[in-house]
């Protein structure tokens, strides 16, 4: 059986850890390598990090849930994360994201049958300036309208 | 119409202002060379305080004094803390900072370092700016191969470390002691003061923490000194504002004026105007969690002294503008249910109130308001306020208040049309 971290994740790991005078500052930095790799942060992902970094796998699991960004499950190859805060809302961004559900055929929340798209309704993401704005995978878009998310996501096919 | 000062914003037009050469090119480095070569570390910090630089992440504390609370001679490690969360919802002035000008907020942190005495910073940005946190620790880099930051600074004899530590979404990190259990690796749970960061932060050692924009400000006040920086502000608020102007204005953006100018000329002036000729209704001045103002409030200067006599805060300096067209009821469930996500569920009165009120409001604007709903979210945001552990609770509390109080008509107008009025 291979390991849960691979040598080379393990490698980096440690690096991570060694630019804090305490092993766990490096807690959410490595969570979100891990997270990079892998896609998802699994159980088993947690308590190798806890052993990894010298700590209590309930110490991972309390930071695994605590912070929106970190997932216990797979997310679509694309994940589209649309701010539904007051300024967006106030520029269409909640029209937004119901051309998004109608497109998608998927709620909030949910991932396409095929695996491509995951969609989120997320909190301000400080790009207020572009409102509405919207997340795809690391890449901000903003003062998007119907036919230029579409544009994007067409792009993305 | 106020002379629009460039100093943060000055060189955000070059294009490749966030390389380094660039930066060099344009006289960058030069105040942390002066503060070096010719001024003791005493003289730095002196010279921060009477420019009077507030905080600007929200609290407006003066960068100078808190500097001044680092204890002296004490053998344990100090550190800087850097808080570029900016989860402030209407907020995004770090993001033009750290994106188009990495090196000017990494001079200041050398500066605010030099000053307090410091070997080991970390800036804590939020998660969601990943792109951005790499092109800051490309920035890092290129200070560390010039010898702007490792061992014997510029030769001077002078060491400090810079670590980017990104964040994972949550807003109750830009909560400065959340922000460090959040930097040690642990869930973001704001902790009891006293003790205050300054004696007992950081892995329990004397701890800074300023915000991007307000180290970003100190590279000036070093090179030009406090009297200049006083000029392009107040005697008691030194310096320009990134104010963060969205919402229904023409032109939504990052404005950079004096501390002071007035918000109804930032809005109708600089932000263009209402957008496609609306009228206004309403303007959240500093970030959400800033009481609100009606249309006919706006004539007050933003500067932090002066919006706090209104009735309100400078907080963030983001601005967001409300037309006549918006139902006060749409704005008040954003609020609402952005606090309730939030709140990170530590102390009683924040982690219920704030899940009450967004329930309250969730069923008024469903049809099911019923009378006495706008009374008990006054109350249930009554107690809330000053009853938590940290801010986040008064943030949560004060804009339900103040809408509730300065738009009731409006709102009770909604109970009226739902239908289990009686």
């Amino acid at each position: 059986m291979s390991p849960v971290l691979s040598a080379a994740l393990a490698k980096k790991i440690d690096d991570l850890a060694a630019r804090y005078p305490a092993k766990q500052a490096a807690l959410l930095p490595v969570l979100h390598l891990v997270q990079n790799e892998k896609g998802f942060l699994s159980a088993e992902d947690e308590q190798a990090v806890a052993e990894r970094l010298g700590i209590l796998p309930v110490k991972v699991r309390e930071v695994v849930t605590f912070y929106t960004m970190f997932r216990r499950s797979p997310v679509g190859t694309y994940h589209i994360q649309v701010c539904t805060n007051l300024s967006c809302s106030l520029a269409g961004g909640d029209g937004l994201v119901e051309h998004l559900e109608a497109r998608l055929g998927i709620s909030l929340g949910g991932t396409t049958a095929d695996g491509k798209f995951t969609l989120t309704g997320v909190e301000c993401l400080g790009a207020c300036e572009q409102a509405p704005c919207l997340m795809i995978n690391f890449d901000y878009y903003g003062n998007l309208d119907a036919a230029g998310l579409d544009r994007i996501l067409e792009g993305l096919a | 119409m106020t002379k629009a000062p460039k100093i943060l914003t000055e060189l955000f037009w070059l294009e490749h202002l966030h390389r380094i050469e660039a930066y060099l090119d344009r006289g960058g480095y030069q105040a942390l060379k002066k503060a070096l070569t010719e001024m003791k570390p005493e003289q730095v910090q002196e010279e921060v305080k009477k420019a009077n630089l507030r905080g600007r992440g929200g609290a407006g504390f003066p960068a100078g004094v808190k500097w001044g609370f680092i204890p002296k001679g004490t053998d344990k490690p100090k550190y800087l803390c850097v808080n570029a969360d900016e989860g402030e919802p209407g907020t995004f002035k770090d993001r033009y900072i750290l994106n188009h000008n990495p090196h000017l907020l990494i001079e200041g942190i050398v500066l605010a370092a030099y000053a307090v005495g410091i070997h080991s910073a970390y800036v804590y940005i939020r998660g969601e700016y990943e792109m951005i946190a790499r092109r800051l620790e490309q920035a890092v880099a290129e200070a560390y191969a010039k010898g702007y930051l490792g061992r014997n600074i510029l030769g001077a004899g002078f060491d400090l470390d810079l670590v980017v530590h990104r964040g994972a979404g949550a807003y109750i990190c830009g909560e400065e002691t959340a922000l460090l259990e959040s930097l040690e690796g642990k869930r973001g749970n704001p902790r009891l003061k006293p003790p205050f960061p300054a004696l007992v932060g950081l892995f329990q050692c004397p701890t800074v923490i300023n915000n991007v924009e307000t180290l970003s400000n100190v590279p000036f006040i070093v090179q030009k000194g406090a009297a200049w920086f006083l000029e392009q502000g107040l005697p008691k608020d030194g310096g320009t504002r990134l104010f963060g102007v969205s919402g229904a204005v023409a032109k939504p953006g990052l404005y950079e004026l004096p501390a002071g100018t007035s918000l109804r000329e930032i809005i109708t002036t600089h932000a263009g105007g209402m957008k496609d000729g609306k009228k206004l209704k309403a303007v959240i001045p500093g970030g959400m969690s800033s009481p609100i103002l009606r249309a006919d409030e706006i004539d007050v200067r933003m500067d932090v002294d002066s919006i706090a006599a209104a009735g309100s805060m400078l907080g963030s300096g983001a601005i967001i503008v409300i037309d006549e067209g918006t139902p006060i009821l749409h704005v008040l469930r954003k609020i609402a249910k952005f606090y309730a996500h939030e709140s990170c569920g530590q102390c009683t009165p924040c982690r219920l109130g704030t899940s009450w009120i967004h329930k309250i409001v969730e069923r008024m604007a469903a049809g099911g308001g019923t009378r006495g709903d706008v009374d008990t979210l006054i109350r249930l945001a009554g107690n809330i306020k000053g009853r938590t552990l940290c801010p986040l609770g008064d943030a949560a509390a004060m804009p339900v208040t103040a809408i509730a109080q300065k738009f009731r008509t409006e709102l009770e107008a909604t109970l009226e049309r739902s239908p289990v009025w009686p």
